[in-house]
């Protein structure tokens, strides 16, 4: 299973979680865990998603996401989970 | 599993750190093209680049989008032309149509440099090298994406003297010849000692013939990262400082090593090595001097500079070594000046100078690099410049190189602008005395005895 991460950080507001969980569902990305916080007033959320039963490949979600996040008024980025993994386990 | 933190320390690295894949390179051999017939020659290197280069540029875009982690350049690395076009080519002219194939070859697949229009001449130059080096102005000026490098010496056959005195000139000639646009030929053309076979990094890449057919290497970067890092321990000792670069050097290596194992497998090409270097540009916050000025220094070129250099060079191997499968090419800080702003800054200042740059070579990875001098500097000191350089690099078992500019029609005070990636650089003093006997006698200098180490 190819798992991806997907980050998303900018000021807090109503509806940021519900309106990135919808297009996941919309698009059949199923979320296998979420993290949140709030740091120094950011909101800071993380979300590890199976991609694989998506219609759509990985440059498609990136690039639809960030489209979100500009609608919403916040960053979200979609990266294979393997970058972090590398970078902080040896 | 991974954590919120980790994922956030890691997109800070890209986003604000300047975290980057500098490039992918494509190290391709072109023996199996060699011809007698320079139509032929050029047939068969352009349709061979293009055939195994067509997705690499597509390829690290994905690589690039999935990961989330840019990279930067895309470029191609090719066996010396003077050993691929020494059967064909009779005249400079005939190896400047190899450069304008290389160069339209490089356009077709979208790369942005091609290396290797390159003379192995470290003990003697045959007759075909000797032309491609003559020719080498004359191809610079007239391609826009390939780059030229000639190894003049070595630890183990010494130091071609001869070829230090051609190179002097043709330095010299290139930057006429690329005159109008403030002499950028020359930050195409490298001349080293020591040169690695499996250099991803231009302007000195090229496909040495010990390698296989295609590879792939990739040259990371990041000292925007090791900077940060480094503000955390303000004030700590020198093993905290040591640790620090290290494990920041890990991570930033480990990156590097996946995007080349993607980059691999993507593109059905073994992987090659990672280069190890902390590549500035001239972006803010992605400068090698501000990790030396972080350290402690009011400048870079103060004293202590070149300690500071050893200590990160060293420290960067150390960190690398374990993040990777196997590392080569150039491996280490590059203190290029003109691609710098912190290095730019502390030529500008007074605090940085031609001898101090040269001291520093002796502990960093290559060696005089991006330098802009006077462009009524003489062949022969050009040549007693390359000559030094080569020496330190002979006695001291390592790479060196020299990419120095004589900006034809602009002294010292004024400053030339190359754009991009190559940024702008003050131009330096050289040292007015004359080496010109010392340059004519011609020959090679002997290589080094290997024991009695002092």
């Amino acid at each position: 299973m190819k798992k991806t991460i997907i980050t998303v950080v900018g000021n807090d507001t109503v509806g940021i979680i519900a309106r990135v969980c919808t297009y996941l569902a919309n698009n059949n990305v199923n979320i296998l865990d979420i993290s949140q916080t709030i740091v120094q007033g950011y909101f800071n959320m993380m979300m590890v998603a199976d991609t694989s039963g998506s219609p759509k490949d990985q440059g498609t979600l990136s690039r639809e996401l960030s489209a979100l996040g500009d609608e919403i008024g916040v960053v979200i980025r979609c990266q294979h989970e393997d970058i972090f993994n590398r970078m902080h386990r040896i | 599993m991974i954590n919120i933190f980790e994922v956030n320390e890691t997109n800070k690295m890209i986003e604000q750190e300047n975290l980057d894949v500098r490039t992918i390179t494509m190290g391709i051999s072109l023996l199996d093209c060699i011809d007698s017939d320079p139509a032929r020659l050029n047939e068969k290197i352009y349709d061979k680049i293009t055939k195994k280069a067509e997705k690499l540029v597509s390829t690290g875009e994905e690589i690039s989008m999935e990961y989330g982690i840019p990279i930067v350049n895309k470029r191609i690395s090719v066996t010396p032309i003077a050993l691929i076009g020494g059967a064909a080519c009779r005249s400079a002219e005939d190896f400047a149509a190899i450069a304008r194939t290389l160069d339209r070859a490089a356009k077709t697949v979208g790369v942005n440099f091609i290396g290797g229009y390159s003379a192995l001449v470290s003990k003697g130059m045959t007759p075909a090298e000797e032309l491609l080096i003559r020719s080498i102005p004359q191809a610079l000026a007239e391609t826009e994406r390939v780059c030229s490098s000639v190894n003049v010496g070595s630890t183990r056959t010494g130091i071609n003297m001869d070829a230090v005195k051609l190179m002097g000139e043709i330095v010299l000639e290139t930057a006429k010849a690329t005159r109008e646009q403030d002499s950028l030929g020359c930050a195409k053309l490298v001349v080293f000692c020591n040169a690695p076979d499996d250099n991803p990094f231009m302007a000195g890449a090229f496909h040495g013939v010990t390698e296989a057919d295609c590879i792939i290497n990739v040259g990371v970067s990041g000292p925007g990262v090791v900077k940060t890092a480094l503000q955390k321990a303000r004030g700590a000792d020198f093993e905290t400082l040591c640790e620090t670069i290290k494990r920041t050097a890990f991570k930033v290596t480990r990156v590097g090593q996946l995007v080349a194992q993607e980059a691999s497998r993507a593109l059905n090409v073994p992987f090659g090595i990672v280069d190890l270097s902390l590549a500035p540009t001239p972006a803010v916050g992605d400068s090698v001097a501000e990790i030396l000025e972080e350290m402690g220094l009011e400048k870079v070129g103060a004293p202590g500079t070149t300690a500071a250099l050893a200590l990160l060079n060293d420290q960067v191997k150390k960190g690398g070594v374990m993040a990777s499968t196997a590392v080569g090419g150039l491996s280490g800080a590059f203190i290029p000046v003109s691609e710098d702003q912190g290095m730019i800054d502390a030529v500008s200042a007074g605090a940085l100078t031609l001898e101090k740059l040269e001291a520093m070579t002796c502990v960093c990875s290559v060696g005089l690099d991006m330098i802009a001098i006077p462009g009524d500097t003489k062949a022969s000191t050009i040549a007693g410049i390359i000559a030094d350089e080569t020496a330190i690099g002979m006695i001291n078992q390592k790479t060196t190189a020299v990419r120095v500019i004589p900006v034809i029609g602009k002294g010292v005070g004024e400053t030339v602008e190359f754009g991009g990636l190559l940024g702008y650089a003050p131009i330096m003093p050289v040292n007015g005395f004359s080496c010109e006997a010392f340059i004519e006698r011609g020959g090679r200098i002997p290589a080094p005895i290997h024991s009695f180490k002092n």
